[in-house]
């Protein structure tokens, strides 16, 4: 390791953003001669740099068919490099050695909208210059071996065969089948559709995916503007072969038009419970509200009304919780808790009530008040890591939000009222006609 | 998703358990929606400068330790209590959890829940854990509102107090929360029991959360009672790391945290772990698919100082990490790589605690991969120690472990709560705020000749507990679930 690391006790900078008058965050932002979208927030007190590439990608990309093609990409995309001109092959253990060595992490996954690639290294110049060259073979020359394809795919196998033992699969199953329907996003992974996967696919996902036209990157650390110009610029010159495949339109998630209510034995310690319905997207008008209106109902940890009814006051529950999962499409609204099995009614019956109140009268103007204030005043822990500082950037570059997004958050926060939270939660949430599963309950 | 990590610092402090996602070494929190609290980071300041962080005593015998961080306007406040599952009796096991859970609901001045609500008045979000030797309470907030955060954590340590009904709906909460980490996990329950045959006389063997027998018949008084017994000034720290002044920040602790009344704390009886002399064995049946494999070998601890089994333990960490420390690690690439056609494990690794209050053990684990035996997993992760053992290891293999931790210490400057964490930890084991400057640099001491050493000297069978998860169909319920299950593929 490279002598001048101890030298960075000389380099602490503050990260200029208490003032009133700057920005939030100060992103820097251009497009990249790709196409490609780039956002730059310099943090130069910690020598390191932390990357992510964003295009869409994720698992609802997927065809039901193939459940889990995009996740098994973004696995079998770090496995190996090909040859290149000048540069050998490396297989994985010179490619996992050749991190390891860089002290620097490389890494991809899908989520349900995206598939992501980040990179985490030190910016002392010879580490950083081979950390950057190295992530950019990874994306150019992926060599998609299939000896390691069927590794992977047997251990994935064998344990998705384990996790049939435990009621939260079979709960997830039931509510991702009642919830979504045939939409990709309630797409199951099994055996029979990794089975159906080959190399060819995956080789074939990654080309149609990871476009520069449409990628998003975000860079936070101790970097400069013609720095991150020269990183982006080596990340997609090695992903230009890919071209700009056009993609489909994936269909929205159709609202439930019953109640679901799915009863399924379990031999287990703890009822699993889930009711919930397909919530909204990323980009409603009422998205405030709705977050806000969450906090109070189940989100806010401790002092959610859920916690309080559920754990605090009758016992039933360790953990109980609802949340939105807003995206391109509507992702589920969910409340979820555990309890003994002979308690299961009860909770479930306890849950209802506080949803169906909750629906029909919203939050009391003390709660609401109790909510902003905790996301007015707790603002800071937002952005106060690199880390936070990436992923904000990210989600305002992946959900096109203006990059003075969180210069206003706090004040959209302070301006939500409570007319704003029932009108939202009445068109939102149906409690009637909600999807109920219960894994393992006891009469 | 496979990844390229660097084995971060933190593996030098894995406790038992954090191996495969499985049973917790440290229980989370009191109103975690099911998260386990990560393993404590063991990086320390900026290598190579004076320690950034300062510590004091107070004048009731509280310690405090700040450490300044100016990046952003967010603090760390911790309370450790050194205070945790080993310093329980057998019939109360599970009483130190239970009383976090109980610092929660009350005090003369607040009502049950008033806590929780001032704190996410304020901002902050607060949440606690415990673990085998500590209790820690921890918030991380605006920098604005360190001083009410301060007085409410003050009068909670001082004056915690609750109706007998209040433990009752309480004691529901926590028997839920140990169904869900153990009743309903056959691996945790397999260690669980694996403890308690690895440790016969040491405390370590009793379950953090407690057995659920004790849980059904613990008291409030038993709560009142360790409470009374171990929370005093003298056996806790304040830690804080962030956007602080230290000056300031001392005058503020002495002013709320000082006038705590001091008390001595208890003495603490040693029992002091029998040395093993001769192999245990252990079988888990459960209704699972996969076998586990756990080998446990009685280790040394770190203490920090010059004896040569702390260099032994040094010598152990950087083994582990040669193992297990990176993608294509030994174990990795003997035992799930394997030879082509002839896997041996779904998954391996390594992992050994360095330090901590208790004795300390190393641990190798495996999944056996489809159609291989367990005994057979057990053999090639035998065979790995063996190798190094007899043929050493590579100057470049602890290069690169060495580099990969040196990158770690300066992500983790990134976290301003793992630095705070890091740190009570610290003092929990007696050791002091240049702990992790102190052990970089003695990591970077070890020879590949003292890695090979320990291999030769900790691996006998004479050390070893071995637990077998068993795959035991006859456990299967009478009543199938809903859907069949999916077909096995097939290469």
């Amino acid at each position: 390791m490279n002598r001048s690391l101890k030298s960075l006790a000389a380099s602490v900078v503050l990260l200029a953003f208490t003032s009133a008058a700057q920005a939030a965050i100060p992103i820097q932002h251009w497009t990249h001669a790709s196409g490609a979208r780039v956002y730059l927030v310099p943090s130069p007190s910690i020598p390191m740099l932390d990357v992510q590439i964003n295009v869409d990608g994720g698992s609802r990309r997927d065809r039901a068919l193939q459940a889990g093609l995009a996740s098994a990409t973004a696995g079998l995309l770090l496995a190996e490099v090909a040859a290149q001109p000048g540069q050998p092959a490396l297989d994985e253990n010179q490619l996992g050695e050749a991190w390891a060595d860089l002290g620097a992490q490389f890494g991809a996954s899908a989520s349900g909208d995206r598939f992501s690639v980040s990179l985490r290294t030190l910016t002392e110049p010879d580490l950083l210059r081979d950390a950057v060259a190295l992530a950019a073979r990874q994306l150019a020359a992926p060599a998609w071996p299939e000896r390691i394809w069927q590794r992977d795919r047997e251990r994935t196998i064998a344990a998705l065969v384990e996790a049939e033992n435990r009621p939260g699969t079979h709960a997830a199953r039931a509510f991702d089948a009642a919830v979504y329907g045939s939409h990709p996003y309630g797409f199951d992974t099994l055996p029979a559709t990794l089975n159906a996967i080959s190399v060819a696919d995956m080789r074939d996902f990654y080309r149609r995916h990871m476009a520069a036209c449409r990628a998003q990157v975000s860079l936070v650390g101790a970097i400069d503007r013609a720095q991150a110009d020269r990183i982006v610029d080596q990340f997609m010159t090695a992903i230009a072969p890919n071209g700009c495949v056009a993609l489909p339109l994936v269909a929205q998630v159709a609202p439930l038009t019953a109640a679901v209510d799915r009863r399924i034995p379990f031999n287990a310690a703890q009822a699993q419970v889930q009711i919930g319905q397909p919530g909204f997207v990323r980009s409603d008008p009422d998205f405030f509200p709705l977050i806000v209106g969450n906090h109070i109902l189940g989100g806010g940890g401790f002092t959610s009304r859920l916690t309080s009814e559920v754990r605090e006051k009758r016992g039933l529950s360790y953990s109980v919780y609802s949340y939105f999962a807003p995206g391109l499409h509507a992702g589920a609204f969910q409340i979820g808790l555990t309890t003994r099995p002979d308690q299961a009614d009860q909770a479930v019956a306890v849950a209802r009530e506080v949803l169906q109140r909750f629906v029909r009268e919203g939050p009391t103007e003390a709660e609401l008040q109790a909510a902003k204030d905790n996301l007015v005043n707790g603002f800071a822990l937002r952005i106060d890591s690199n880390r936070k500082l990436l992923d904000n950037v990210a989600n305002i570059a992946w959900n096109g939000l203006p990059l003075n997004y969180l210069d206003d958050w706090t004040e959209r926060v302070q301006r939500v009222s409570l007319a704003d939270i029932q009108r939202a939660f009445s068109r939102v949430l149906q409690p009637e006609r909600m999807a109920t599963v219960v894994v393992g309950g006891r009469p | 998703m496979k990844r390229h990590t660097p084995p971060s610092p933190r593996r030098l402090a894995t406790v038992l358990a954090f191996v495969l996602v499985c049973g917790t070494a440290v229980l989370a929190p009191a109103h975690a929606a099911g998260t386990i609290a990560s393993p404590a980071a063991e990086a320390a300041p900026l290598v190579g400068t004076a320690p950034l962080a300062q510590r004091f005593t107070l004048s009731n015998g509280m310690t405090l330790i700040v450490r300044p961080d100016r990046r952003a306007p967010t603090v760390a406040h911790m309370l450790w209590v050194r205070v945790g599952s080993m310093d329980e009796v057998s019939g109360t096991s599970g009483v130190a959890h239970v009383l976090e859970h109980m610092l929660f609901k009350g005090t003369p001045s607040l009502a049950p829940g008033e806590f929780s609500r001032r704190m996410a008045a304020l901002g902050a979000r607060e949440n606690a854990f415990t673990s085998r030797e500590a209790t820690a309470y921890h918030q991380q907030l605006p920098s604005n509102q360190l001083e009410a955060v301060m007085r409410l954590e003050a009068d909670r340590f001082a004056n915690n107090q609750w109706a007998d009904d209040e433990f009752v709906r309480e004691m529901a909460v926590v028997k839920e929360e140990r169904r869900q980490r153990t009743e309903e996990s056959p691996r945790a329950r397999m260690f669980e029991a694996f403890s308690a045959m690895s440790f016969q006389a040491h405390p370590y063997r009793r379950p953090i959360i407690g057995w659920m027998s004790d849980l059904d018949a613990m008291t409030p008084q038993d709560v009142r009672d360790f409470y009374r017994r171990w929370y005093m000034p003298s056996n806790a720290a304040v830690v804080i790391a962030g956007d602080v002044d230290v000056a300031q920040v001392r005058a503020l602790a002495e002013k709320i945290y000082g006038p705590i009344p001091a008390r001595a704390a208890p003495a603490r009886k040693p029992q002091d772990e029998p040395v093993q002399t001769g192999p245990r064995r252990m079988e888990y049946r459960a209704l699972v698919d996969q076998a586990l494999v756990v080998l446990g070998y009685k280790a040394p601890r770190w203490t920090g100082g010059d004896a040569p089994s702390d260099q032994d333990a040094l010598a152990l960490t950087v083994l582990s990490a040669v193992l297990d420390g990176y993608s294509g690690a030994r174990l990795d690439r003997a035992l799930v790589q394997g030879l082509p056609g002839q896997r041996i494990a779904d998954s391996a690794g390594a992992s050994y605690g360095l330090m901590g209050r208790g004795p300390q053990q190393f641990l190798l684990t495996a999944v056996p991969a489809a159609g291989v035996t367990p005994a057979a997993a057990e053999a090639a992760l035998k065979a790995e120690l063996q190798r190094v053992a007899r043929d050493g290891i590579g100057p470049a293999e602890l290069k690169r472990v060495i580099t990969q931790w040196t990158a770690g210490e300066v992500y983790q400057l990134d976290s301003v709560f793992n630095q705070a964490r890091e740190l009570g930890s610290y003092w929990i084991n007696g050791m002091g705020i240049d702990t992790g400057d102190k052990l970089m640099a003695r990591l970077r001491t070890v020879t590949p000749a003292q890695v090979q050493s320990v291999a030769q000297r900790y691996f006998s069978d004479e050390q070893l507990t071995t637990a077998v998860l068993v795959p035991d169909p006859s456990k299967r319920p009478a009543v199938a679930p809903d859907r069949p299950r999916p077909a096995l593929g097939r290469h």
